[in-house]
This record gives structure tokens, sequence and C-alpha cells, in this order.
């Protein structure tokens, strides 16, 4: 308030308090912008391809169009309360990757090696499958505090989804990481889903030993060190991420697992000695790990040495990728302003460049300016979840909240770290944008559930009702 | 395709995502909760109708609301901080007690390192007599150069110190 105020000059304000407006209609608007973006880019990639605006533009433009005005439709009845934005940046986000995903599948070099040609459709199905999730989650899950109830459950599902991919004949083992299963004809990401499952536990579990876990300490050089039997519960986390990261040797689902305890660990206790001790943790474990696991020390070195990891790849070793430094060349061919929709060639990266790989797409074809923004959609989106958060009235939702969004924070700096050289590379995907049925449907669910706390959050308390009789009983009060 | 139309296209593409992300920030600017601060300059006359009503319903009426008809012509109308770092912020009388203090739901809040966290508080008594208390404060409240230690009647344009803020009531 006195940053509006502090000006020298004389003017006057006025000080009122406000009730929150329900701003379904700005929500609206902005969805309609997000479509209407989409379908421009979608416009630009044909004529950029195929000199002509793409003949399916009306299809996908409906089609995302009506699934978000469903979605949209669904919030309004459902949850008239809830925030403005998450529904349209999740909608933008989407249709970016649908938009990147049929570009590739334009791309005859990837037709003829298999890696695209119809993925477009199916990924537009996938969007379909996660916003019927998404209004499901709503529709069913009318109070968030429901979740609570099945704290130990959500922890054995989110064990078992995190398990499943090292069960013999159930688990894939594709490029190295183990984190896939396959059922039928379908391969299934389990560790998308566990996010979710595992926010639950951790709010849940946090919410009855936060106390415990905050007030029982010793204050030792400005930092307060929990007690030795306090420091259970993470170094069980701890393990488990570790055991993870041996048997499926995948940096990034261990490494969103552990920092998504640690986060709500700290907002729960609100003690900064658990992230330093979290950082240790994980550093040792990481570090160690990486000593004697080949599959682990063969990314760290792809990271530190892209171009010898491409020259070995070249050369026809066995195990090498080329695509990390196909990956960082896609980024520097952009520039700051990229290429153009359909004028870069990523398609080059050939192998998950549509999944994995897609934001390399991005930053060669819409450049440094565009990926700003993209990461800027992703930032409001974790932005809107510790908005929910910090407005939630019960802990439960306070953590559930502040865990979901941290957990796509982590995601998103996990993989976009990764493709650009940050940090090594991992088997996640980009939420929303790359192709892949489990990430699109997880990240809807994960996108209602945080509207239904906002619901839940920015709701307007019920008017205390007026009592007729305050006056008489104010005046007859004992002497 | 023309390199032109080509080019257009990209930066067009730039642009509207951006626009997108402006947009979305200014949603959120207009959608932070908490008190709203409303800038009365020439607008002074057509915002204070409006200013009326949306004050009227959220207020805890802490008073019953026979304060505000048997007030006389020389009754005040708004409070004004006059110096201090919320300079020229006025806050409606309509009958509702008004808090100062640091606290985050106080009325006022003070970012004043010499207020307390619940400093003081103003309300109209039942002839609609506005009231300065002090709430136990560590380094009072002035009315003019005397320190308060009851409840004091304020008079117009009289002004109330606390620390660095100085705040007076006037028509």
């Amino acid at each position: 308030m006195s940053s509006t105020t502090n000006s020298p000059t004389h003017h006057t304000s006025t000080i009122g308090s406000i009730g929150t407006p329900s701003r379904r209609n700005t929500e609206l608007a902005l969805l309609v912008f997000a479509v209407l973006i989409t379908v421009f880019a979608y416009a630009n990639v044909g004529l950029a391809i195929n000199e002509e605006v793409p003949s399916g533009l009306l299809s996908y433009g409906l089609g995302l169009g009506l699934l978000a005005g469903a979605a949209h439709l669904v919030v309004r009845k459902f949850a008239p309360y809830a925030d403005p934005l998450l529904l349209p940046l999740a909608t933008l986000l989407n249709g970016l990757g649908l938009v990147a995903i049929w570009r590739l599948d334009q791309s005859k070099l990837l037709q003829s090696i298999q890696q695209a040609g119809n993925a477009a459709p199916r990924q537009l199905m996938y969007t379909a499958m996660g916003i019927a999730f998404f209004v499901v989650v709503l529709i069913f899950l009318k109070d968030h505090r429901v979740l609570q109830r099945y704290t130990y459950i959500s922890m054995v599902g989110a064990l078992v989804l995190l398990l499943l991919p090292l069960v013999p004949g159930l688990g894939r083992n594709i490029y190295g990481a183990k984190i896939w299963i396959q059922v039928g004809s379908f391969s299934i990401q389990p560790g998308e889903f566990a996010k979710i499952a595992l926010a639950v536990f951790f709010a849940g579990y946090l919410m009855v030993k936060r106390d415990a876990l905050a007030l029982a300490s010793r204050r030792f050089i400005g930092l307060y060190l929990p007690r030795g039997r306090d420091l259970g519960p993470i170094l069980v986390v701890w393990f488990i991420s570790i055991l993870i990261l041996v048997f499926e040797t995948d940096l990034g689902t261990s490494l969103l697992f552990f920092g998504m305890f640690v986060i709500m660990l700290y907002v729960a206790t609100e003690r900064t000695s658990w992230i330093v001790f979290g950082m240790l943790m994980s550093a040792v474990g990481a570090v160690g790990v990486a000593s004697f696991e080949p599959h682990v020390q063969q990314r760290v070195q792809a990271w530190l040495d892209p171009m010898k990891e491409y020259t070995l790849s070249r050369q026809g070793q066995a195990g090498h990728s080329e695509q990390a430094m196909q990956a960082l060349w896609a980024f520097g061919s952009g520039g700051t302003l990229g290429t153009g929709w359909g004028q870069g060639h990523s398609e080059l990266i050939r192998f998950a460049a549509n999944s994995d790989f897609i934001l390399a797409t991005f930053g060669e074809e819409i450049g440094l300016a565009g990926l700003m923004a993209l990461l800027l959609l992703y930032g409001l989106i974790v932005e809107r979840g510790v908005r929910t958060a910090l407005a939630a009235r019960d802990p439960f939702g306070k953590l559930l909240a502040i865990g979901l969004s941290g957990a796509f924070a982590l995601q998103v700096f996990v993989v976009a770290g990764g493709v650009m050289g940050l940090i090594p590379l991992t088997g996640m995907t980009m939420p929303f944008l790359a192709y892949g049925g489990s990430s699109v449907i997880a990240n809807w669910a994960l996108i209602g559930i945080l509207i239904r706390i906002s619901d839940t959050a920015r709701r307007p308390a019920p008017a205390p009702a007026s009592n007729p009789d305050a006056e008489m009983t104010q005046v007859v009060r004992p002497s | 395709m023309s390199e032109l139309t080509l080019t257009v296209m990209r930066l067009g593409f730039l642009a509207v995502l951006w626009l997108f992300v402006i947009v979305a920030v200014q949603v959120i600017r207009s959608d932070l909760f908490g008190t709203r601060v409303t800038q009365r300059g020439a607008r002074r006359e057509a915002a204070r109708p409006q200013q009326a009503q949306r004050q009227a319903p959220p207020q805890q009426r802490q008073q019953p609301a026979t304060g505000g008809g048997r007030r006389g012509r020389n009754a005040p109308t708004k409070l004004v901080v006059s110096e201090g770092t919320l300079t020229g912020t006025t806050v409606a009388l309509q009958g509702q007690t008004i808090s100062l203090g640091r606290a985050h739901d106080s009325t006022i809040v003070l970012d004043d390192d010499y207020a307390s966290s619940r400093h003081a508080r103003i309300y109209p008594d039942r002839d609609g007599q506005w009231i300065v208390e002090d709430l136990g404060s560590t380094n009072g409240t002035y009315l003019d150069r005397t320190r308060l230690t009851t409840p004091t009647p304020i008079p117009l344009g009289a002004p109330i110190r606390i620390g660095k803020t100085v705040i007076e009531l006037r028509k």
C-alpha cells in the first residue's frame, strides 16, 4: 500500500476493502486470446512450409476452442471463484505444443524415419482426454480436503506407480531411462501421475507432523538443527529417491520427488535448515550414485562435454547421443528472434524431437524472445499456484497447492535446464508442450486440483448474519 | 510465400505472445487481494458515490447505524493522513471503527517504526462524535501536543500524531 502513496506529490487516495469478484469473463477473454494465438501460429507454420493455409486449420482451431470452451463452462459451473489465469495459460501452452508437434509432423525427414507423421492428431486426442480428466476432477472433487483422507493410500499409490517401471515384463527401458510401462499398445509414464499422489501424501503427512518438525530443534550457528529422530522422514524420502536414481537411472524423477518434499517441508516448518539439509543430501546422493552407475555417468559426461559426446556418436559408438549438442545448435541458430515458425531445422534432432527436445524446436523457431515468453507462461502458472497456496485458508490446501506448483516448477526447470545444457539431461518431458499422453493428462489433472483449491480459497466468506438482538443485548449489560 | 510476409508473421507472433504475457500480468495486477487504494484527483466528485457504495458492505459495523443520522453540520466526513509515508490517504467516515497500527488487518496499516501493531482506534460514540482511543501503544498517541490517556473526542482539524504519521478529521 505504501508504495502507491509514497510519492511526495499530495494526491489523495481512498482505502476500502474489496470483495473478490469471480473473474470468469476475464478467463473467457484470455481463453479466446490463447486459442487465437494458437491458430495464428498454426497458419504461420502452414504458410511457411506448404505455402498455403493448412487445411486442418478450422478443425484444429475449433477442436482446441471447443475443448477450452468446455473446460471454461465447467469451471464457470463448478468452480466459479477459481483463479482466472490457470486455464488460459495451460490452454495456450498446450495449443503451442500442438502446433510444434504438427510442424514436426510435416518434416519429410522425420516421416522417413517413422518418428513423426501423425503425432499431432494423437496429441489432440490426448488433450481431449486431459481436459476430460480436468472436468472429472472439478465435478467429482467438490472439496480438496477430501483428499486428506487418502493420505496414506496416496503414499502407497505413489510408491507403486514409481516402482511399476521396474516390474519385469511391464517396464520398458527407453534409451537408458526405465520410467515407462507398456500396457497393450500404450506406453505410460507413471511418474507423471505419482507426482500428484505424492503431493497429496506429503501435504497430509506434513500437516500433521509439522509442529514436531518445526519446534523441536536446537539453534546452531544461525540454523535450527532438527533432532536426530525428526530426520527420519527426510532420510526415508531421500533413500527412496536414491533408489529411483539407481534402478530407474532417471535423475529427473529422483530430483522432482526429493525436491518436492524439501519444498513442502520448508513451507510447512518455515525452517531454512531443511533446505540446507536437502541440498546437501541431494548433492551427496547424486555424486554418490554418479560414481558407480554407468548410465548416470554417461549423462554427466554428455553434459560436461556435449561436443565430445557428439563426435563419439558420429563415429558410431553405441550408447552415445548427438542430441544434446544438436539442441544447443538449434538454440544458437534461432538467435534472438528465431527463424520463424516452420523455417528452422530442428527435425535434425530426429528421435524425441517432439517430446524431450521440443523446447529446442521452440528455441530455434521463435528464438530467445519467444522462449522467454514461454518460460514466463510457466512462471505465471507457478505464481498462480503459490498465490493460491497463500490465499488458501486450510493448511492442507496450502501445502497441496505449494507441492503441486513446486513439482510443476521443478519439472520445467529439470527439462528446460537439461535441454539447454544447464544440468544433465533427464528423461522427463516439458509439461503441456511435449508429445505424450501421460504428461498431458496428469498435468491437466494437476491444473484441475489447483483450480479447485483456488476456488475454495477465493470464495468470499459468507457474511455474518446480522443479529437483530445485538443492540438489545448491548443495552442490558451488568453495570 | 514471400520473405516479407513470413518476417512480418514471425515478428507478429512474438508480439502477440508477449501481449498475452502482459495481459496476464495485468490481470494479476487487478487481482490483488486486500485493500484497494483508489487514486482520486480530478475525478474526485465522480468517484465519491462509488466509493461510498464499495465501502459500505464489507466493513464491519461495530457501531449501530445511529451515528450517521444524528450528525450535525460540522460532523467530519473523512479522515486524512497529512504527514508520514501515507500522506494523502483518506478514509471515508461512515460510522465504522477505524483501527490504526502496523497489524495487517488494520484499516490504516502504518508503516512506521514508532507505531505499535494495534496502536489506536477512532470510532463514533452514540451522538456521532468521533473519539480517538490509544490502545496501550508503546510510544503513545498525541492529540495536538497532549498524550492521550483516555478516549478523547476529536475536534475538527486537530492533528492526531502517531510516530511520524499525522492524521486529522476533515469535513
